[in-house]
């Protein structure tokens, strides 16, 4: 299972956050902080994996993360995921976004938190990894966008694609 | 035209300001989310920023809440309250927008409404119910996104209860001819199976369908299902393997769509799920295993790609291989690829590689030999996770040679590693392995100091105590014992004239308990030299109260005649007015004991630590004074903790004010003694094991540990040996011997690293010649369980269970929470029973406090084990005992009337009928009548008046019990001299030792006047008490469960020939439990007072009495129940 999915530059400004396990607000912030404070003292060219820290829940959890120029990708997972597995999903998570958003840079995911957060819906579901290709993701992020530019037009449209 | 002109005009500024970043171009400038975002980034400082947000959600809060707001710009305000949120902003009042969002608005704003409602509320908030009727209404949806949101907002949370309403609509989900639905759908269910397992138990036949769907997503999506399924019951699924291998193969022969490839992989995460599910189903099993050999092989063939995900897919291969039953040639491949992540270049590698190594060390320890070269490497590592793993390795590979070497690298690593997670777990281990394998008494003292320095206040409570217990048992040799205690006592007394301030805390009350306990040892070192230094300790601002206290009581075992007196004196003084009535007490006592000499001789017999002291730990000399107080009318002895739940359940008056200042810090309060409740049982009436197995309890592995432990053979814990490990492993091949091994592989690995210079090199051999000493002569299964073929050093003191006095069991005492403050004087100071009676009401107090068992999470009460009760057994065991006076008046007729299935025919015998109360017109007598589930009160009511009475009307209530109402009294008129029934049905509510039921009559006299008569019925609560009927191990189980309990010693019949069977047997008698099993001299004992109530009782013949321990899931019924059986035994 993934429990938590974190997103935040160099500076530990949350850029996304989405947890599939419940913890209280406060904990949350605590979680970001803390997660952010083990990985960003981390060199460039140590492993990519780190052990939970006390809040996340012990040894039990991971930190898989990978740093893009001004990101941090974290996904918090416990032992029932591949370490290697994740690493790789991130990288498809990102390549994603970068398709969708034709160059992704931080700027994109600060103004269109909701469009991230739709991508990640459409690769992670309730912490259970749904769907890992590219291809597929973006067919049906894409699908959904349609209906962002014209609205009235595809209400219509999907109805009679069905 | 002019519009794109002023467009761009608009879009200027922002271009302008934001050129450097790529990709700005596209953002909507003016948008509002812009805006906040903009004016955040020019925040300089955290306050400001807050300023902002609460501003602006003032402003959304307005806007969300006015009526005129159109969808579309709600949807806007989302967002914008999305980011706010991310940010750790609250913004509860948009929550309720949020839903009316997903409710109302279009595709797209129901879109982002579904995605507010996942991010800002849990499955537990209560306004997610109002988000049920959407969720149903999108799930009937015709337009498939609609449907996909809600299937997705249902996987992220969903309330529990509410599952049932919309599972039929997931479950047709299943067969929608939309792979993206089907595939959603599994993991909707998948989802629900996590938190409420029964309810989708019927469609486990769907899953199996979702398995054979014709697309290898949905398939890919109920392999989550099945690792679940088969992680919980292996045994269940073994007829899929066979699927699963045809699957595995499919897939690694590319027979899957190229849409499923992943850097020309074939569906790489669904090659890791089934290499997964495999090496599950393989376990143990050698059929099983023998039907995947080919695939694995095959798999290990085919990833030979170059890439990241290829290696994710080896690892898991190799960690089936080593997992399932064994076979040699594959076991070679996978140890072949095992070397090739450890030495690989890539840091990611290397680290699974060690994850690789740790894992099969148990099994082949040989693969350690020939990396030991890269392991040393590893250690030196600049990476701190690196060294962390490898240090995990090393751990399982430690002996009684390699331990120094071993040791001294973790405690380097203590050094500088700053995570607390990483020293709290690095610094146990290292106790543990100081503690097994320690070679000299220096060496042991000294990690044990770096231990305690580096580990401080945040280590678990049991190293300090297990190491002063280690301190107190001793070993078999008096003279050794001495050794270490003055070695230690040295040691600490040259820290305490170094920097004391620096030491933690748990570390400064370790030492002042040893210098209280054994300074003597020590010839040259005079009282007053050490009471100056334990002197200084008080006054560091640093030392908190709990240490202060610990200085004084040893102090207080220090000071006699001389230069002493006057640091005493001084001390006492000072403190004798502190304001922490715990000091006070302390410096007090110390006061006293050091103007009495006499007094303190016999208080504290200074040489004779060793010597077995009588400290009755139930504190059964007080009985008479409880059970006093019970016959009086109190209130039954509630621990700290369980009052405080209570006030806080009952929303009174807030404690916490006062909880702090409780000088006993319940959940710090550990036992040290770590063995069998058997044993706890009697060492220790300061028992904090319940707080133990409450964080220990949580898997439920550890539970069967425990039970194993308790009516097993007596063990050290890391002693047991997975057995089908060790028959799982191959007859290792002849091993070279270690240096041999070393040269070889030290060529082997200098062909990568050819710049060092032979001095490194060779310094890196001897390292590794030390560290890896004795592996190879060792047989491979003992590696891992440790089991003890090499002498250990601090061998624990032999315990027979019949030398039940011995010192060492009856010292466990001081120790039981040295890291509370309130540890208690009384036992530590090895005071006899005496100065426990005396008349000094501080010690009574600190006696209740021992009497309290610490605070315990542990889960309520486990139902599962139970079984249902035997109707032959109550109904023989009856309780007929009368309870009212004997001369009152008795209607032995009334009988007859008893309802049908209560009389005589039905097998139920009833209690007496007593008079409860009678006037002129109305005789009401009642009786009960024991069932299996219940307990039934039946009230007569005779009318003895010549007259018909009218309207009557019995009504029957009491706090502690639940009444209801069977049959109730149905005359409207009672004729004269005849008689109705009324019945009701009892069941406890709150235990408690006697029930007072009270009753009102009301009737209606011909006069017509209206009569009113009240009366009282006292039902015992052995009334209620039925057997229950577990097997050991489900006692086992139970025990571990429950929170609630309490300790006594009750007299023993040792009149019989086994006082034991005799006494466990009029217990049986009497108050209807069952006896489980008796082993040897401790029995256990079951009952309930219905299946929810059980309460467990674990008995133990010692020293004459009966040591009863009682355990239950429900407050207070301990207590009752032990009243019950003190009044069973006396009245024998």
């Amino acid at each position: 299972m993934i429990k938590a999915i974190l997103i935040f530059n160099n500076h530990g400004k949350p850029r996304l956050s989405k947890f599939y396990e419940h913890y209280n607000e406060d904990t949350e912030q605590q979680i970001i902080r803390e997660t952010f404070h083990l990985v960003s003292k981390r060199d460039e060219n140590v492993c990519n994996f780190l052990e939970g820290g006390m809040l996340i829940g012990g040894s039990d959890y991971k930190l898989i993360y990978r740093h893009y120029a001004t990101l941090y990708f974290v996904f918090c997972v416990d032992s029932s995921e591949s370490e290697l597995g994740i690493l790789d999903l991130i990288q498809v998570f990102v390549e994603t976004l970068d398709k969708c958003f034709e160059n992704v840079c931080e700027l994109d995911l600060i103004f269109h938190v909701d469009k991230v957060h739709h991508i990640l819906a459409e690769m992670v579901m309730g912490g259970m990894v749904l769907e890992t290709n590219m291809n597929e993701i973006i067919t049906q992020v894409d699908a959904q966008n349609k209906m962002e530019k014209s609205e009235t037009f595809i209400f219509q449209s999907t109805r009679q694609d069905r | 035209m002019s519009d794109v002109v002023e467009k761009t005009l608009t879009a200027l500024p922002s271009l302008l300001s934001l050129d450097s970043q790529p990709g700005s171009a596209k953002l909507s400038t003016n948008s509002k989310l812009g805006n906040l975002i903009r004016g955040i980034t020019e925040l300089t400082s955290k306050h400001e920023e807050e300023k902002l947000i609460q501003r602006e959600l003032l402003s959304i809060k307005e806007q969300v809440s006015s009526p005129n707001t159109t969808m579309r710009q709600m949807k806007e305000l989302m967002v914008r309250t999305i980011y706010c949120e991310m940010l750790g902003y609250q913004a509860s009042f948009s929550y309720i927008h949020a839903i009316k969002l997903a409710q109302q608005g279009n595709v797209l704003e129901k879109r982002v409404g579904y995605l507010a409602v996942s991010l800002f509320l849990d499955e537990s908030h209560e306004l997610l119910l109002l988000l049920v009727n959407t969720v149903l209404k999108d799930l009937q949806s015709t337009n498939l996104i609609e449907v996909c949101m809600a299937l997705t907002v249902v996987s992220q949370m969903f309330p529990k209860d509410m599952i049932p309403a919309i599972l039929p609509l997931v479950e047709e989900k299943l067969s929608h001819s939309k792979e993206i639905i089907r595939r959603k759908a599994v993991l909707a269910l998948y989802k629900f199976y996590l938190i409420a397992p029964n309810q989708v138990q019927h469609i486990h036949n769907k899953f199996r369908k979702a398995l054979c769907d014709k697309d290898p997503g949905v398939m890919s999506a109920s392999l989550h299902i099945y690792l679940q399924l088969i992680q919980e019951n292996p045994e269940g699924y073994k007829d899929l393997t066979v699927s699963f291998v045809t699957i595995l193969k499919q897939v690694v022969a590319g027979k899957l769509p190229m849409d499923f490839n992943y850097h020309c992989v074939p569906a790489p995460w669904l090659q890791i799920h089934l290499l997964r599910i495999l090496s599950l189903l393989g376990k143990n099993d050698q059929s099983t295993s023998e039907i995947m050999y080919e695939i694995l092989d095959e798999s290990l063939r085919r990833a030979e790609m170059n890439h990241n995900i290829t290696y994710a897919i080896l690892y898991e291969c190799v960690k089936c291989i080593y997992t399932i039953h064994p076979k040699s040639d594959l076991l070679e491949k996978a140890a072949k690829c095992i070397g090739n992540f450890v030495l690989s270049s890539r840091i990611n590698l290397k680290y699974l590689g060690l994850k690789a190594l740790t894992y099969v060390v148990q099994q082949d320890p040989k693969l350690v030999l020939q990396h030991q070269m890269t392991i040393i490497e590893c250690l030196d590592h600049p990476d701190l996770i690196i060294k962390r793993e490898t240090l995990e390795l090393l751990f399982r590979i430690t002996n009684a040679q390699n331990v120094t070497v071993i040791v001294e690298k973790m405690l380097d690593f203590l050094r500088v590693s700053k995570d607390d997670h990483t020293t709290i777990d690095l610094v146990g281990k290292v106790a543990e392995l100081a503690e097994k394998y320690a070679t000299d008494n220096e060496w042991f003292i000294e990690t044990m100091n770096t231990v305690f320095s580096v580990g401080g206040d945040m280590m678990q409570p049991d190293i300090p105590n297990s190491f002063l217990k280690l301190l107190l048992d001793g070993f078999d040799s008096v003279e050794e014992d001495r050794k270490l205690r003055l070695f230690a006592v040295n040691s600490y007394i040259s820290l305490l004239q170094g920097e004391p301030s620096r030491l933690p805390q748990r570390f400064l009350q370790v030492i002042s308990w040893v210098l209280g306990e054994y300074s003597h040892l020590n010839g040259d070192l005079e009282p007053d030299v050490v009471l100056r230094l334990l002197a200084k300790l008080l006054d560091m601002k640093s030392s908190s109260s709990e240490t202060k206290s610990w200085v004084l009581m040893a102090m207080t075992k220090l000071c006699s005649g001389g230069a002493a007196l006057s640091v005493a004196r001084e001390v006492s003084e000072t403190y004798g007015s502190s304001m922490d009535t715990m000091l006070r007490q302390r410096a007090q006592e110390l006061q006293h004991l050091s103007q009495d000499s006499q007094l303190q001789t016999r208080v504290l017999p200074q040489s004779s630590s060793q010597e077995a002291v009588e400290v009755d730990s139930s504190l059964s000399f007080l009985d008479w004074f409880v059970s006093e107080a019970l016959a009086a009318g109190a209130a039954p002895y509630k621990p700290p903790h369980q009052r405080q739940e209570e006030m806080s359940r009952s929303k009174a008056l807030s404690l916490e004010p006062y909880g702090l200042s409780l000088p006993i810090s319940m959940s710090s309060c550990s036992v040290a003694d770590r063995q069998s409740p058997t044993l706890l049982s009697m060492s220790s009436g300061l028992s904090g094991d319940s707080t133990e197995l409450s964080h220990k309890g949580s898997s439920t592995t550890l539970k069967l540990d425990g039970v194993k432990r308790v009516w097993g053979r007596e063990g050290y814990l890391a002693q047991r040996e997975p057995e089908e490990e060790a028959a799982q492993v191959e007859t290792p091949a002849p091993l070279q011997s270690p240096s041999q091994q070393g040269d070889k592989d030290s060529s082997h690995s200098q062909a990568p690293t050819p710049t060092q210079t032979p001095e490194s090199e060779q310094e890196k051999q001897q390292l590794a010649s030390s560290l890896f000493v004795g592996l190879a002569s060792q047989s491979s299964a003992s590696l891992m369980g440790k089991s003890e073929q090499t002498s250990q050093r601090f061998r624990r003191k032999a315990r027979s269970p019949d030398k039940s006095l011995s010192s060492s069991e009856q010292l466990t005492n001081p120790l039981g929470s040295p890291s509370s403050g309130a540890d208690n004087l009384l036992l530590d100071c090895s005071i006899s029973s005496e100065l426990v009676s005396a008349p000094e009401q501080t010690h009574l107090q600190s006696l209740d406090l021992t009497a309290a068992n610490s605070a315990c999470d542990a889960p309520d009460g486990d139902t599962k084990g139970r079984k249902t009760l035997s109707r032959d057994d109550s109904v023989s065991a009856a309780d007929v005992t009368p309870h009212e006076d004997p001369d009152r008046p008795k209607d032995l007729r009334l009988a007859s009337y008893l309802p049908a299935e209560l009389s005589g025919l039905s097998g139920l015998p009833h209690s007496e009928i007593t008079l409860v109360c009678s006037n002129q017109s109305l005789d009401l007598s009642a009786c009960h009548v024991q069932k299996d589930d219940s307990l039934e009160f039946v009230v007569f009511i005779k009318n003895s008046s010549d007259t018909s009475v009218h309207q009557v009307q019995v009504q029957v209530s009491c706090e502690e019990l639940e009444v209801s109402c069977v049959c109730d009294s149905p005359a409207e008129e009672l004729k004269s001299h005849s008689v109705t029934v009324c019945q009701y049905r009892l069941t406890v509510k709150r235990p408690s030792v006697y029930f007072e039921l009270a009753g009102v009559v009301h009737y209606q006299l011909p006069a017509g006047s209206l009569q009113t008569e009240q009366f009282s019925h006292k039902l015992p609560l052995k009334s209620f008490i039925r057997p229950l009927a577990v097997s050991t191990e489900d006692y086992g189980t139970m025990w571990l469960a429950f929170s609630h309990d309490t300790k006594q010693n009750l007299p023993l019949l040792s009149d019989e020939q086994e006082p034991l069977t005799a006494t466990l047997n009029v217990l049986k008698k009497k108050l209807q439990l069952h006896v489980v099993e008796i082993i040897g001299k401790e029995g256990i004992v079951a009952c309930c007072l219905r299946p929810d109530q059980p309460c467990l009782l674990h008995c133990r013949e010692h020293a004459g009495m009966l040591a009863v321990w009682l355990r239950s899931p429900v407050p207070d019924l301990p207590d009752c129940l032990l009243y019950h059986c003190q009044r069973a035994l006396r009245e024998r």
